[in-house]
């Protein structure tokens, strides 16, 4: 019977040791501790995430990523990228296999409540839209009855598509295929009349085509996308970090601060500007961070403006306009919180 | 002599099943040895059948708690996370579309028609797989032991090429063959009236709806049963009479013959629903998708490699005195195969040929790397959408054991009956 009773201390040991969960600010101490964040991004989407021919990781989630570690531990680089297809990415989440999902995913109400997660400050305002091939000589999506269209599974995308030819009560046969590179590929080699995406990743994949001339996006936009960083419920501290690092690059560029004058910046008189810095103490105690947490981001990874324009903006292959994307005093959507 | 206390049988009873048997034939003789009766009084943990008994129940009762531990430590943490559990989502609109299936489904069905639609594409790939799997596995097994050089190297070399590729690898390469190298559905191949090839797949013409095909199907069924017992009679008639009966010939006429009449009965239906390209796509007729033909044609030729295998082994295992004494015996080499070497080839074919099948069916879960909607495909959707991992991971754990287990259930029966009857 002894054999029993070290039975019953053993499970009740596992039992105690194992159901410890979700504690606040638990997130934050992991990071520290390991001394890198672990980010899930896209595999290969043309300017939001996606390793360059020397196999360093660039683009807007990327470097959303890079802001969240360059605010935790002072440093952008100390990150390891788990890239993610758009079925894994949610419970690769909900498994605490990465610390935070910096890859293009659409907030929507099922995905804050059933799934369990929660979305930071939106990154990338988005809308879905339809990539065609200029031979086929169609000029709206209301033309494409009977269509075959490539959709990426597991999307808000794929779901978006299905209500939209609902809507307007026209058939269509989809094409499904996990891989964004395989999608393309099958995409570009006529397997299908018609891609559907985020309007982001179309520009995205007709840069990386064999002759993107020949692809012209249709006017129609059917859906709202607001693409954001996502975390777990439960840790409130870390979802405030998160939620903050993204502010913190719009708050940025709202007081003209850059990676370049950021040093300059900090004699600036501005009270504004100095209790965003660190100047003045406070702001990064109370997210549990180092005072000049907004310093690093600047410093180290850029405001919201430059991030943007090097990576998607008008100067490169994407070629996207601010639109949306400006800032709320400029017409855009972009409004960071008050930092006091 | 039988040794005091018992019989022969008790001495034999004790030798074979050891302890546990001691006990029991203690019991049983009872007022016959007073001193083996005493030491059944020992306390119940000294005695070895109980003890084996106790341990077997903590044993089981331990990983009962572990299992329940799993359980409700899940649950407890999906709900501190706020995700939902359950099968709920069954009955909510799965709101995606799937490629192909075989039965209506539109994106207002509901998920469980969805998950429905799923396990239907992963019956019929696994289904058409098999069968041709087989027929192409044994015939290439057979030419490797033609004594025609050509044809022996010809499949040798098949069958080491298909075999050492992987089998995801031959998936996206024929995939990508098939929407490489057709021509979009504007410009198709037409090789036949009624048949057009792009990379939207093969789009062919089939015969309109009409009752009488329906009654086909049908009187094909009776033929079915009535070969069945055809066969059987002449069997019996030929052990006991020894006359021969053509049972292939009859039989081939009863299927062929019986469902032409009907047709001919029924007004000999001849409208076809020939498929007409209209905007983007052809309308009407059957198609065959890229992805389907990508995915049957890849595992077929994948697995049929290995199959060839064991049936080259199979038959080379049946010595070569046995076809030498059918041959004397006068029988046709028709015969030799049918009646001599397939009988006993058959008994080793059969075990490693069921794993064979086996593995076709998981490896048709590589669909996804394609776009074939199969089971998987769709499991991992609704996953997604819905969020609920565990319910649907332990949803495909479910049915591809209930796949697989059916399979072999089937194919263990199928391995009793050939099996060597031992008289």
């Amino acid at each position: 019977m002894r054999f029993l009773k070290v039975c019953a201390v053993v499970v009740a040991v596992a039992l105690i040791a194992t159901t410890s969960l979700a504690i606040a600010g638990e997130t934050l101490d992991t990071v520290k501790k390991r001394g890198y964040l672990i980010a899930g991004v896209n595999g290969g989407v043309f300017g939001f995430s996606m390793p360059d021919e020397k196999g360093v990781w660039k683009g807007l989630d990327v470097d959303t990523a890079r802001a969240i570690a360059a605010a935790v531990l002072g440093d952008a680089n100390k990150i390891k990228y788990v890239p993610l297809t758009a079925v894994q990415r949610l419970p690769a989440l909900q498994a605490k296999e990465i610390d935070v999902l910096c890859r293009n995913t659409t907030q929507t109400l099922t995905r804050e409540t059933a799934n369990g997660l929660n979305f930071a400050h939106v990154n990338y305002y988005d809308g879905q839209g339809f990539l065609v091939s200029k031979k086929l000589g169609v000029k709206s999506a209301k033309e494409l009855a009977g269509a075959t269209i490539c959709v990426l599974p597991g999307t808000t995308t794929e779901l978006n598509v299905a209500d939209y030819f609902r809507a307007n009560n026209m058939r269509w046969r989809p094409v499904v295929i996990e891989q964004t590179a395989e999608l393309s590929k099958a995409f570009f080699a006529g397997r299908c009349d018609v891609l559907t995406s985020d309007l982001s990743q179309l520009a995205a994949h007709r840069a990386t085509a064999p002759n993107p001339t020949e692809y012209v996006l249709l006017p129609e936009i059917i859906s709202k996308e607001p693409l954001a960083p996502v975390v777990r419920h439960g840790d409130d501290q870390w979802y405030d970090i998160v939620n903050w690092t993204v502010m913190a690059l719009l708050q940025a560029e709202e007081l003209g601060v850059n990676s370049n004058n950021v040093d300059m910046a900090l004699k600036s008189q501005n009270p504004r500007v100095q209790r965003f810095l660190g100047v003045i103490p406070g702001l990064g105690k109370d997210l549990g961070l180092d005072d000049k947490w907004a310093y690093n981001i600047v410093k180290q990874v850029g405001n919201y403006s430059q991030i943007y324009e090097a990576n998607v903006g008008v100067n490169t292959a994407l070629g996207i306009p601010r639109g949306l994307n400006d800032q709320w005093y400029k017409g855009g959507l972009m409004y960071a919180a008050p930092f006091r | 002599m039988p040794p005091p206390g018992g019989t022969y049988e008790k001495i034999f009873a004790f030798g074979s099943s050891g302890l546990l048997s001691q006990s029991l034939t203690v019991a049983q003789e009872g007022t016959d040895s007073p001193e083996i009766t005493a030491s059944a009084k020992i306390p119940f943990w000294y005695d070895p059948n109980k003890r084996a008994i106790i341990y077997q129940v903590v044993v089981l009762g331990m990983v009962g708690l572990v299992a329940y531990y799993l359980f409700t430590n899940t649950l407890a943490n999906l709900e501190r996370q706020n995700i939902a559990t359950g099968f709920g989502f069954f009955s909510k609109q799965a709101s995606f579309e799937i490629s192909e299936s075989p039965i209506p489904y539109s994106a207002a069905d509901t998920y469980a028609r969805a998950l429905l639609v799923g396990v239907l594409n992963t019956i019929k790939v696994s289904f058409i797989g098999i069968v041709v799997t087989v027929l192409l596995g044994t015939f290439i097994g057979i030419a490797r032991l033609s004594s025609n050089w050509l044809v022996a190297k010809l499949s040798a070399v098949y069958i080491e090429v298909m075999q050492d590729i992987p089998v995801l690898l031959q998936l996206v390469f024929w995939y990508a063959v098939f929407y490489e190298s057709f021509p979009p559905p504007r410009q198709a191949l037409g090789p036949i009236r009624g048949v057009y090839l792009s990379n939207r797949g093969m789009v062919f013409a089939v015969p309109q709806m009409h009752p009488v095909y329906g009654y086909m199907a049908l009187v094909f069924v009776v033929g079915c049963l009535a070969v069945w017992v055809l066969r059987r009679w002449a069997k019996k008639r030929q052990e006991k009479t020894g006359q021969s009966f053509p049972l292939f010939l009859v039989s081939l006429a009863i299927l062929l013959l019986l469902p032409l009449a009907t047709w001919l009965v029924g007004g000999a239906p001849l409208k076809m629903n020939v498929p007409r390209l209209v905007g983007f796509n052809f309308e009407g007729g059957t198609t065959l998708s890229p992805e389907f033909a990508a995915l049957l044609l890849g595992l077929v030729l994948y697995t049929a490699a290995f199959v060839a295998e064991i049936v080259r082994a199979g038959i080379q295992a049946v010595s070569r005195g046995q076809v030498e004494a059918a041959m004397s015996l006068g029988l046709r080499p028709g015969k030799v195969l049918r009646l001599v070497i397939l009988p006993q080839a058959l008994r080793v074919i059969i075990p490693p040929l069921t794993s064979q099948m086996l593995n076709l069916i998981k490896n048709s879960t590589l669909a996804i790397a394609i776009g074939f909607p199969d089971f998987v495909s769709v499991a991992n959707t609704t996953i997604n959408q819905t969020g609920q991992a565990i319910e649907g991971v332990g949803m495909i754990m479910v049915v591809y054991l209930f796949f697989s287990l059916s399979t072999s259930a089937v194919m263990n029966w199928y391995n009793k009956k050939v099996a060597l009857v031992e008289r």
